[in-house]
């Protein structure tokens, strides 16, 4: 049977910075709730506005898989395995980080504010040679469908990252229903609602909610609002 | 009051652990020694007591697994535990998570 964790938009973690307004659904930096660390391998799920011309300057990682998510604006990113790429809706980013990268990551807008989805997965392999990837995806292509935009396997659609996790994205009409199965037994499914509101597995969302689904094979999704977006976040759920 | 607390962070890139030494020892109560081999870890814990030890980039399941043999031996009260993310965004909330291990 499935149990659910949900996680609702005002229940985050909220950090101001008046450039860097943050929402954590897993604590992260100075916001620590030890019921809210991970759900499976999924260890960070950030909600970020920057301001124009605001941003994180140079700084480290290792070992996460970081997927950026461009929900308006645009994000400059630079590193040093010698990228400086922008990213903009519609594009996905992932950053594999391996034995260490230093990268950062500013609006590339010196006025427009840039709003993104931050997240970070645990690997399945420690220490891989860090590696870039960006792509972009027809937003037409999910509409009224959930677009694979990420797999572990890199001749699958989307992009790739070195965990058994895949990602979908879909924008719906109101009323449309579909469901998703799951690609792999044991695996988990995070569900979050970037605009609008969702039934999912008889649980209402709003805009911003999150909803953890451990033992589910298939989960029946429902749209409550016009044009409304869902990300779904398939992860294993056994991490080692 | 915060207790003071020590930190011993154990990993092969040099950048980052340089970096990991400038955010263990921005806190007051908070003293952090970084390494880059298990033999500077092994004399660390020869020499202090620690509170929490981090294996970081670079440090293999293999190498941890045998480290973690040798230092539970000096350091039997110490959290050991993986750091992830190279000090930025996960550290403060990691070492929280391993001092609430030893409460």
């Amino acid at each position: 049977m499935a149990t659910h964790t949900l996680h609702t938009a005002n229940t985050r973690g909220h950090a101001n910075h008046g450039w860097l307004d943050s929402h954590q659904t897993f604590s992260f930096a100075n916001y620590y709730n030890p019921e809210r660390v991970h759900f499976g391998a999924l260890r960070v799920l950030n909600d970020d506005f920057v301001a124009g011309g605001k941003g994180f300057g140079s700084h480290p990682h290792d070992n996460m898989e970081i997927i950026s998510i461009p929900l308006e604006g645009v994000l400059e990113h630079k590193d040093n395995m010698g990228n400086t790429k922008i990213i903009r809706q519609g594009d996905v980013q992932v950053m594999s980080t391996g034995s260490g990268v230093f990268h950062s990551e500013y609006n590339g807008d010196v006025i427009r504010p840039v709003k993104f989805l931050q997240i970070w997965l645990f690997p399945n392999q420690l220490n891989v040679t860090p590696r870039y990837d960006q792509i972009t995806l027809k937003r037409a292509d999910r509409q009224n469908q959930l677009q694979q935009v990420i797999s572990p396997n890199p001749d699958d659609a989307g992009t790739w990252l070195y965990q058994d996790a895949w990602f979908h994205m879909g924008i719906f009409d109101k009323g449309f229903q579909t469901s998703y199965q799951l690609k792999k037994a044991d695996n988990g499914i995070y569900a979050f609602v970037i605009k609008g509101s969702f039934t999912i597995d008889g649980q209402t969302l709003n805009e911003r909610d999150g909803l953890g689904i451990a033992d589910a094979g298939k989960i029946d999704i429902t749209a409550n609002d016009d044009q409304a977006e869902l990300l779904i976040m398939e992860v294993p759920m056994d991490i080692q | 009051m915060e207790q003071p607390i020590k930190v011993l962070a154990i990993g092969r890139n040099e950048e980052i652990m340089t970096v990991l030494h400038r955010l263990l020892n921005a806190k007051e109560q908070r003293t952090g020694v970084t390494v880059t081999t298990d033999a500077e870890a092994v004399a660390a814990c020869q020499q202090e007591t620690f509170d929490i030890i981090l294996f970081c980039a670079g440090v293999t399941p293999q190498e941890a697994a045998a480290l973690t043999a040798k230092l539970r031996a000096l350091q039997p009260r110490a959290v050991i535990t993986r750091h992830f993310g190279g000090g930025s965004g996960l550290l403060e909330n990691e070492i929280q998570n391993a001092l609430a291990q030893r409460q």
